[in-house]
């Protein structure tokens, strides 16, 4: 059997992996009334004679009429309750994280996370006197000057509080650029590609753009044709990710940014995930005015489940003026923060940007060096077109686009073939790699691939576990066209079988919090 | 209990494996009978029940006797109901025609058929826009957008359906070519309607995927898009089908669903109009032509709406060199996506007017969202 494996990983050494199972129920189920974590003391007389009650110092309009509803349990319950969540998981920690492309789940080292947790950075309050932040404030200076020598751009503002904030920034640079120059009205237009990250979309349709999407052609991105038919006058930018989530670089990025250019518009460059492309292009030298990078993904601050995150926006320096404020700024003596900007976008986030993932990211940085920067986009394209060459020797799964040319970071799959011929989805053979500890996503709109899977292999991981996460997929793909209903029941060994997702299409059933789902699930009134 | 309603047209697919374009007619099915054509309707049904046999305790099938269902239930292990009465070997159009009325009679949930565009149209026929229905891909001609991709997919639909995980409807068009045309080697297709279709915006859906808003909504929207940008005193014709549908409902406007209609400053200006009332009305006088792409192919022009023909379309960008000026054409994205990369089609006849078509045209996808996309003549 052996000699049907690839690599050096053999079928009979895949892990067979199995989740704790503890049945746990939603805390609030949990909570008993008067159960309590902390028992706080009283105020002793000493206090109380000297300063009276605090909560008649409080406004009346700020004093709650009823408690919040919270759940009520002691430390220990909490605790376990916890533990056991955290140990029904499959995290990143655990398994060959390449599963979730597009989210650059590389190894980010403990070292940078005991730095931020020092007291020095975890005890400071961004509300201090600047005097006594000198510290944190150098750090941030520093890391901006990093962050202008890899993209090329004149400066950076690490206020916005993740990706999509920081496209919005962009977007909001651009209005404010177009009415600074007694536009406003008429650069309405935004257009984007089909395959850049959909928050650019998005967030240029919350700015209050109207949007225009191309469509790629065989090459995998779209051809200058198009973007010709797309330009007007009415064209405010052009925002774009390259390479697309595709892993499909555009070679013509420059000509894009030339045609937007010459009909009046600005160009943004989505670097959030700039993880193949450190140290070898540069915004700037397509000729881009904005661009942004996540320091949660390309520059190893973990991703927090939806936070804290970093997204640093950059522009050229004559769009600096309009950048959210402060800005960290160095007098020659003092970093201090600089609020000196009238024409700024005004804020996109609470103070000046989540220290410890500026931290996190700083540190990264000075432990690689610049020639260590260009290695880890090296090595990541590398770990790509090694894993991308493997995994299309795999029964039923192809690359859609592109055919027969490499990829930059990551790669979007198709299990077409493998689902017409055996009725398993792509989110099935995902679940049944769960029963070997590794997992994978399903990719996130536009839903053009059918039966997709995006995998994005970064710098972390070896060619030994690269071979181990192709080995479990050749294996999972064997098994369909053997034995179907054994994936299609997948997974066998988790906390829970599997979920009916159908309710996250229904803006009638989904529930994103206890209360929704009381209303919803449970049927039980709003309280 | 739910009931699900199941008709088999047993010769769907006669025709295809012998490499011929159709199965309608008896001289037809004769031909490839003596060709060795094997009917592919009761294999596909199969496969399709199979997917529902594990909710088999939780429904009532209704089905017709023998090939037009009752076998393929019983090959399944499927308990069925059986009514009606067929002449083994000799069904036509007529007994699906029949078989689904007495379906939907018995208050079925859903109709599940196996079949290819001439079914869709029968069963159109018979039950219009009142009851649910979903096709098993089984014919030699799938243009109508009413079928599972594959019967397994139409199986997987099917259930989610009747188990109420996926209650979405949406209307799919049933589109037929005429066969006899066809063998001549012209292409005709015709907009015959549309069914009520169970519909999942996909199976594979992620954590990280925002939800879209329902379709209506959608068309809502780009309703409102189209009315606003309505220069006053031009004629507009509104072709065919539920997008553009949309914009006439904004309008507070009758539409003939599958036909052209003229509108001038918000109000009708004429329903249903052929191509020799159509010059007629836009002789000197500013038009523009409002189109949704038709079907599963991407046919913008020349399918289901021949009234706008090149010599209309020439009529109309007279003055103009670009003539794409002159069209403005409406898409949910789900549709465009669904064409996988390939263009856009015109095919006026006149391929002059066709290449003068092609290349790249906008399309007004949502309120404020557009999409460039191919068009190839």
């Amino acid at each position: 059997m052996a000699e049907h494996i690839s690599g050096t990983f053999q079928k009979s050494h895949l892990r067979r992996f199995h989740q704790a199972k503890w049945d746990e129920p939603i805390i609030f189920e949990m909570s008993r009334k008067g159960l309590r974590g902390i028992l706080v003391p009283e105020v002793e007389y000493e206090i109380t004679d000297k300063v009276g009650d605090v909560l008649a110092l409080l406004p009346e309009k700020m004093i709650r009429k009823e408690s919040a509803n919270l759940p009520e349990l002691s430390q220990p319950q909490v605790l376990r309750h916890y533990i056991r969540l955290s140990q029904e998981n499959l995290g990143t920690d655990v398994n060959i994280d390449v599963g979730q492309g597009t989210c650059t789940m590389k190894y980010s080292p403990k070292v940078n996370d005991q730095l931020a947790r020092s007291a020095k950075l975890a005890e400071v309050h961004p509300l201090q006197d600047q005097t006594t932040l000198q510290g944190i404030l150098e750090i941030m200076y520093r890391f901006e000057e990093m962050l202008k020598e890899i993209s090329g751009m004149d400066r950076f503002s690490l206020q916005p509080g993740g990706g999509s904030a920081a496209i919005y920034t962009n977007a909001a640079i651009m209005r404010a650029y177009h009415a600074s120059r007694g536009e406003s009205g008429k650069r309405d237009e935004i257009i984007t590609t089909i395959f850049s990250h959909p928050s650019n979309a998005a967030c240029a349709k919350t700015a209050g753009f109207r949007v225009i999407t191309l469509y790629p052609d065989e090459n995998g991105y779209p051809e200058v044709e198009g973007l010709k038919a797309a330009v007007s006058e009415r064209t405010a930018g052009l925002m774009i990710t390259n390479p697309e989530d595709t892993g499909i670089f555009n070679p013509e990025i420059d000509k894009f940014v030339e045609i937007v250019h010459e009909a009046g518009g600005l160009c943004a460059y989505d670097q959030a995930n700039a993880n193949g492309i450190l140290g070898i292009t540069r915004a700037k030298q397509a000729d881009f005015d904005l661009c942004h990078f996540n320091l949660h993904k390309t520059f190893s601050s973990p991703h927090g489940s939806g936070g804290p995150a970093v997204g640093a926006s950059g522009v050229r320096e004559e769009l600096t003026r309009f950048l959210p404020v402060p800005l960290v700024a160095f007098d020659g003596d003092h970093f201090y923060l600089d609020y000196d900007l009238p024409d700024s976008i005004g804020k996109v986030g609470p103070f000046y940007g989540v220290a410890p993932v500026i931290l996190r990211a700083y540190a990264w940085v000075m432990s690689l060096g610049e020639a260590g920067l260009r290695e880890v986009s090296e090595v990541a394209v590398l770990n790509n077109n090694y894993l991308l060459n493997k995994i299309l020797k795999i029964r039923g799964v192809s690359a859609p686009f592109a055919k027969g040319k490499s990829r930059i970071e990551q790669v979007r799959y198709s299990w077409e073939t493998l689902f017409m011929e055996t009725g398993v989805h792509s989110e099935e053979i995902g679940l049944r790699a769960a029963d070997f500890g590794v997992h994978y996503w399903t990719s996130h709109h536009p839903f053009i691939v059918p039966e997709p899977c995006t995998l994005e292999p970064t710098e972390s991981y070896s060619k030994e576990e690269l071979d181990e996460y192709v080995a479990i997929l050749e294996h999972v793909a064997e098994e369909a066209y053997r034995e179907p209903e054994l994936v299609k029941s997948a997974p066998h060994n988790s906390t829970i079988h599997s979920i009916d997702h159908t309710s996250l299409d229904d803006p009638g059933r989904w529930a994103m919090t206890w209360r929704a789902y009381k209303r919803k699930v449970l049927n039980q009134l709003a309280v | 209990m739910k009931r699900l309603g199941l008709v088999i047209n047993p010769i769907a697919g006669l025709g295809g494996k012998v490499g011929l374009k159709g199965s309608d007619g008896w001289a037809v099915q004769a031909q490839a009978r003596a060709l060795g054509a094997i009917p592919e309707a009761l294999n596909r049904t199969v496969a399709a029940l199979k997917k529902i046999q594990p909710i088999a305790a939780d429904i009532e099938v209704i089905t017709f006797p023998g090939e037009m269902g009752a076998a393929a239930c019983q090959v399944c292990g499927l308990e069925a109901t059986i009514i009606g009465v067929i002449q083994p070997g000799q069904t036509t159009g007529n007994d699906t025609r029949r078989a689904a009325e007495q379906m939907m009679a018995r208050e079925v949930s859903l109709l599940l058929f196996a079949g290819g565009d001439g079914t869709a149209r029968d069963v159109y026929t018979a039950v219009g826009e009142q009851q649910p229905a979903l096709g098993i891909p089984a014919g030699v001609k799938i243009h109508s957008a009413v079928f599972g991709v594959n019967p397994d997919r139409a199986g997987e639909l099917a259930r989610a359906y009747l188990e109420g995980k996926s209650t979405s409807l949406r209307k799919g068009e049933v589109l037929d070519i005429d066969e006899q045309a066809y063998w001549q080697g012209v292409i005709s297709a015709k907009l015959y309607g549309y069914l009520q279709v169970p519909f999942r915006i996909r199976m594979i859906q992620s954590q990280k995927s925002a939800s879209q808003p329902g379709e209506n909504a959608l068309l809502d929207a780009i309703a409102c898009r189209v009315v606003e940008e309505m220069e006053p005193d031009s004629i507009y014709l509104v072709g065919p089908g539920t997008t553009t549908r949309a914009i006439t409902d904004k309008l507070g406007l009758e539409k003939t669903l599958l036909g052209v209609d003229a509108v001038i400053n918000g109000g009708s200006l004429a329903m249903d109009v052929n191509e020799m009332q159509i010059l007629k009305l836009i002789e000197g006088r500013p038009a523009k032509i409002i189109l949704a792409p038709i079907g599963g192919q991407g046919f913008l022009l020349g399918r289901g709406n021949q009234q706008i023909s090149a010599k209309v379309i020439q009529q109309i960008g007279r003055d103009s060199q670009d003539l794409k000026d002159h069209i403005l054409v409406v898409s949910t994205p789900d549709k465009i996506n669904a064409l996988k990369g390939r263009p856009l089609l015109v095919d006026t006849g006149d391929k002059a007017v066709d290449q003068r078509l092609a290349g790249y045209i906008k399309l007004i996808s949502g309120y404020d969202e557009a999409i460039i996309y191919k068009v190839s003549d």
